[in-house]
C-alpha cells in the first residue's frame, strides 16, 4: 500500500543507513538547536553562580564581628560613689562614665604586653579619647546592662567581651587597609599598629556574629552594632497576617468561582480581573494601601499590620489562581462519586475536592507567601524604610501595630547609608533573606512531592 | 468549620490590637533626612541611659515631617520635627489652625555642604561661587553681555580649573540643601559675575532677576538627584568628571572615595563651618511640640538629652559624627528647660 508506494514517490535509491542531504540538514539543525539551549541554560548557570558568588563574598563578613576580650574592672568610686547600692543611683550613672573603665582597661593591656604606641598617652579631651576609636559606641552600654542586672558587680574586675568600631572591624575582615584610613579622621595607622599588636597576643578577634542575626538596628553611628533581629520580627507579623488573611479569603473565594458560581459575563469578568491584579506591579499596592489604610483608615504607619494587609492584596491573586488549577485538578469522578452516594454539594466539595487539592493549594499559599516576604516596594509606600527599627515588639499587639520594618526593607535601608560597614550588613541580610525564601521553597516542593495525587 | 474559625481570630486579633494602640509611651520623630542619623544616634543613646524606651525616629524630608508635626495635637500625631532648614511662616500658621500653637524651636548646630569629586578624577581643588554659578546657570556675561551659557568645560570660563567637561549632580528640589546651595552659592555667583546686574540692566524686577539668578541649565550638564547622597557617590563613582554636592559628615565617611574642593579659598571642615569662615553652611533644627510635654513620657528628656554638652558638644558623638556643635548651645539648653516657646 501507501508504505510501498513512498520510496517510489520520492524516488529515492540510497541506504536508509547511509543518510541524504536533506536528513543530515535536518540532524545537523537539530544538534545546533540543542547546542543553542545548552549554552542558554549555561549562560543561565552562569550568572546564577556569578550572583551567588558576588552575594557570599560580599556578606560573609557580615556574619562575623570583631571583638576585645578585656578584664573590666567596674571601679565603686565611678559607679556608685557612696557605695549605697541603691539601683536608681546607680541608673543615674550614665554610658558616658563607663567609657573612662574602657580606656584603663585597654591601657592595662597595653601595659601588660609591653606595647609600644602613642596612643597610651592619648589626651582625654572633653568626653572622647583617642583610645574610644578602637570600640564600638555600644561598648559602655553593654556595661551598663551588665551592671543594672546585676549591681553585685560593682567593686569587680570581670572579663568581658566588647565589640570593636566598625573600622577596626573592617581591618580585620581586609575591608579597611591603611591606604584607605589615610585620611579617615576616626582612625590612624597608629591605632591599626595597635590593634595588630593585640590581635597578635588574642586581646582582639573575630568571632560569630549571632547579634547580626538576633540584634536590632542600629544609628549611622554603629554599623558593628546592627542586626536583622527586629526586621525578622516584622516581616514574621507581617506574613502572619497574611498567612490568616489571605488563606482563608483566597481559597474560599476560589472555591465558590470554581465551584458553586454559575458561568457568566459577571464571573467571567471577576477571572479576568484576577488574572489581571496577579500582573498589577507591586507598587500600585503599596499607594492603595497608603491612600485606604493610612489615610483614609488612620491605622499606623509603618506598622506591620499595614504591611501585611497591603501585602495581602498582592498574595491574594496568586493564592486564588493556584487554588483555582489545584481544584481543577481534583478529577469531576470524585465530585459525581460523592454526589452519587448522597453528599451534598458543599459535603462533596468540603469532603472530598478541598481534601485532594490541598497539597497545591498550600504550595501555591508558601510562595505566595514567599513572595510577599521579598517585597519591598510597596512598604516604601506606608513608611517602614527611613528609620532604625531598635525596638523589639514587647507583645502580639505590639507587634502588629508598633513601627517596625521588614527583612527588604531594612537591606534597603542599609544600603542607603553612608558607612561603608553597612554596605557589607546589606549583603548580609540578603544572605538571611534568601536562606528564608529557599527554605519556604523547600518546603513548598516537599509539600508537592509527598501529598501530590497524580490521576 | 476551620477556616471560619480562622478569620474570626484574625480579625478578633486585630480589634484586640486596636484598642492596645490608644496608648503611646515612645516620642515620635519625623522628618529631615539630614538630622535623621543625628536624631537616631540620640535616639539609641537615650534608649540605653534612660528608663524610657527608644524613640521612633523616621525620615521623609523637612517639608515633609513639618507638615505631619502641623497636623494636629494628641497622640496620633509626632512630638518632635526635624528640619535641616528654619519653620516657614506658612507653616506656623497651618501649625496653628491644626492647635499646634506652642512650638519650641532647637538649634542642635551646624551642617557643612561640600563639593567634592572622585579621588582619581581631574584636579578640582578650589571653587569660587562664581565657577558654580558660570558652569550651572543658563544665562550668563560672557564679554559683558548676557548670553545662553556656551560653556561646557570648566576650563572655559576659569583656566585654574582643569579641563573636564562639566557634569555636576545638585540635590533635587525636595531637599533641604538644594536651598542652601541656591542662596549661598548660585546666588553669590550671580552677584560675583555681575549677571544679577545685566539681568536688571537688560529690565528685569529685582526679584525676577534673583529667581532667574538660581535657576540651572536643563541641556543636562547639571543633574538634580532626588536621592540621597549615596546616589550621588554612586554617580560620581561611574563618571571621573564628576563633582557632586554633599553633606559633610558623609564625605568624611567617605574619604577614600571622594576628595573635597575649597570654597571661596576656605576648605570644609568642623572648624572652620562653626566659625563660619566656609561659606556654604546651614543650621539644623527640631521643633518640639510643648502640648505634648508630659503627655508623652521621655519627651522633655529627650529634647534635653539631645543638646546636653556630652551628646552634641563639640566632643560628642554628634560631632564625631559630622555634625558643626553650635557655640550657643547654653541658651538653647535653658530654652528647653524653661520649656520657652518661637514668640509669634
Amino acid at each position: 500500500m501507501t508504505d510501498a508506494t513512498i520510496p517510489a514517490a520520492t524516488g529515492a535509491t540510497g541506504s536508509l543507513l547511509e543518510p541524504d542531504a536533506r536528513t543530515r540538514r535536518r540532524n545537523a539543525a537539530e544538534a545546533r538547536f540543542r547546542l543553542y539551549g545548552l549554552i542558554a541554560v549555561g549562560i543561565g548557570l552562569f550568572f546564577l553562580a556569578a550572583l551567588m558568588i558576588s552575594i557570599f563574598m560580599n556578606g560573609a563578613g557580615a556574619f562575623q564581628q570583631t571583638a576585645y576580650t578585656l578584664p573590666i574592672e567596674f571601679r565603686q568610686d565611678v559607679l556608685d560613689k557612696n557605695g549605697t547600692g541603691d539601683i536608681e543611683t546607680i541608673k543615674s550613672v550614665k554610658t558616658f562614665a563607663y567609657k573612662p573603665l574602657i580606656r584603663e582597661a585597654i591601657l592595662r593591656e597595653i601595659y601588660r604586653l609591653d606595647i609600644e604606641t602613642p596612643l597610651a598617652g592619648a589626651k582625654v579631651k572633653g568626653f572622647s579619647s583617642d583610645l574610644d576609636n578602637l570600640f564600638s559606641d555600644g561598648a559602655p552600654a553593654t556595661l551598663r546592662d551588665m551592671v543594672l542586672s546585676d549591681p553585685g558587680l560593682i567593686g569587680q574586675t570581670v572579663t568581658v567581651k566588647l565589640i570593636a568600631s566598625s573600622r577596626v572591624d573592617g581591618y580585620l575582615k581586609g575591608r579597611v587597609s591603611r591606604e584607605s584610613i589615610a585620611r579617615d579622621k576616626n582612625l590612624d595607622a597608629v591605632h591599626l599598629d595597635l590593634v595588630d599588636e593585640l590581635r597578635a597576643a588574642g586581646v582582639v578577634a573575630k568571632g560569630f556574629n549571632l547579634a547580626f542575626i538576633t540584634g536590632p538596628d542600629a544609628s549611622d553611628a554603629r554599623p558593628e552594632q546592627a542586626g536583622m533581629g527586629v526586621a525578622m520580627l516584622g516581616s514574621f507579623f507581617m506574613m502572619l497576617v497574611v498567612l490568616l488573611l489571605s488563606l482563608p479569603i483566597g481559597v474560599a473565594a476560589s472555591i465558590y468561582l470554581e465551584e458553586f458560581a454559575p458561568k457568566n459575563r459577571i464571573t467571567d469578568l471577576i477571572e479576568v480581573n484576577i488574572s489581571n491584579l496577579a500582573a498589577v506591579p507591586s507598587i500600585v499596592f503599596g499607594i492603595l494601601g497608603l491612600a485606604v489604610f493610612i489615610q483614609v483608615m488612620h491605622l499606623p504607619q509603618s506598622a506591620p499590620l499595614v504591611g501585611g494587609l497591603v501585602l495581602t492584596l498582592m498574595t491574594l491573586p496568586t493564592i486564588i489562581i493556584s487554588t483555582r488549577a489545584s481544584l481543577k485538578s481534583v478529577p469531576p469522578s470524585i465530585r459525581d462519586a460523592a454526589l452519587g452516594v448522597g453528599a451534598s454539594k458543599m459535603q462533596a466539595v468540603f469532603h472530598h475536592v478541598l481534601p485532594l487539592a490541598m497539597p497545591g493549594i498550600l504550595t501555591g499559599t508558601i510562595i505566595g507567601l514567599a513572595q510577599a516576604l521579598g517585597e519591598t516596594a510597596p512598604l516604601l509606600l506606608i513608611g517602614m524604610v527611613g528609620y532604625i527599627a531598635s525596638n523589639y515588639p514587647d507583645g502580639v499587639a505590639s507587634g502588629f501595630l508598633d513601627p517596625n520594618s521588614a527583612m527588604p526593607a531594612q537591606i534597603f535601608e542599609w544600603a542607603k547609608r553612608a558607612d561603608p560597614a553597612f554596605y557589607e550588613r546589606a549583603w548580609g541580610g540578603i544572605i538571611i533573606l534568601l536562606v528564608f525564601l529557599m527554605t519556604m521553597n523547600i518546603i513548598a516542593i516537599l509539600l508537592r512531592r509527598r501529598f501530590e495525587r497524580r490521576w | 468549620m476551620s477556616l471560619a474559625k480562622l478569620t474570626a481570630s484574625a480579625l478578633a486579633i486585630a480589634a484586640v490590637s486596636a484598642t492596645a494602640a490608644a496608648a503611646r509611651d515612645n516620642v515620635q520623630v519625623a522628618g529631615s533626612s539630614t538630622v535623621l542619623p543625628y536624631a537616631s544616634i540620640v535616639a539609641e543613646l537615650f534608649g540605653e541611659n534612660f528608663d524610657f524606651p527608644t524613640p521612633v525616629v523616621e525620615s521623609g524630608g523637612s517639608s515633609a515631617g513639618l507638615k505631619r508635626f502641623c497636623e494636629g495635637v494628641g497622640e496620633t500625631t509626632i512630638d518632635i520635627a526635624n528640619a535641616s532648614r528654619a519653620i516657614r511662616e506658612k507653616e506656623i500658621k497651618a501649625c496653628a489652625e491644626n492647635g499646634v500653637t506652642d512650638i519650641i524651636e532647637v538649634r542642635i548646630g551646624y551642617d557643612g555642604i561640600v563639593f567634592a569629586s572622585q579621588i582619581n578624577g581631574p584636579a578640582f581643588t578650589a571653587f569660587e561661587p562664581a565657577d558654580w554659578y558660570n558652569a550651572l546657570a543658563p544665562k550668563v556675561v560672557k564679554d559683558g553681555e548676557l548670553v545662553d551659557n556656551p560653556y561646557t568645560k570648566w576650563s572655559d570660563f576659569n583656566a585654574d580649573l582643569p579641563d573636564a567637561e562639566i557634569a555636576a549632580f545638585i540635590p533635587g528640589t525636595k531637599h533641604g540643601t538644594r536651598e542652601v546651595f541656591e542662596e549661598k552659592v548660585l546666588a553669590a555667583g550671580c552677584e560675583a559675575t555681575g549677571a544679577l546686574e545685566a539681568m536688571v540692566a537688560a529690565g528685569m524686577s529685582e526679584d525676577d532677576a534673583e529667581d532667574a539668578c538660581i535657576a540651572v541649565r536643563t541641556d543636562g550638564l547639571s543633574v538634580d538627584i532626588d536621592g540621597d547622597y549615596t546616589e550621588t557617590l554612586a554617580r560620581i563613582d561611574a563618571n571621573p568628571n564628576g563633582v557632586g554636592v554633599f553633606g559633610l559628615a558623609f564625605y568624611e565617611n567617605n574619604t577614600d572615595k571622594l576628595k573635597v574642593a575649597t570654597m571661596s579659598g576656605v576648605a570644609p571642615s568642623t572648624e572652620t563651618i562653626s566659625t563660619g569662615e566656609y561659606p556654604v553652611s546651614r543650621p539644623l533644627f527640631f521643633y518640639i511640640k510643648k502640648a505634648h510635654i508630659g503627655v508623652i513620657p521621655g519627651l522633655k528628656e529627650f529634647a534635653e538629652f539631645f543638646v546636653a554638652d556630652e551628646i552634641a558638644g563639640p566632643d560628642g558623638p554628634l560631632a564625631e559624627y559630622g555634625l558643626v556643635a553650635d557655640p550657643e548651645l547654653a541658651a538653647t539648653q535653658a530654652k528647653i528647660a524653661g520649656e520657652e516657646t518661637m514668640s509669634n
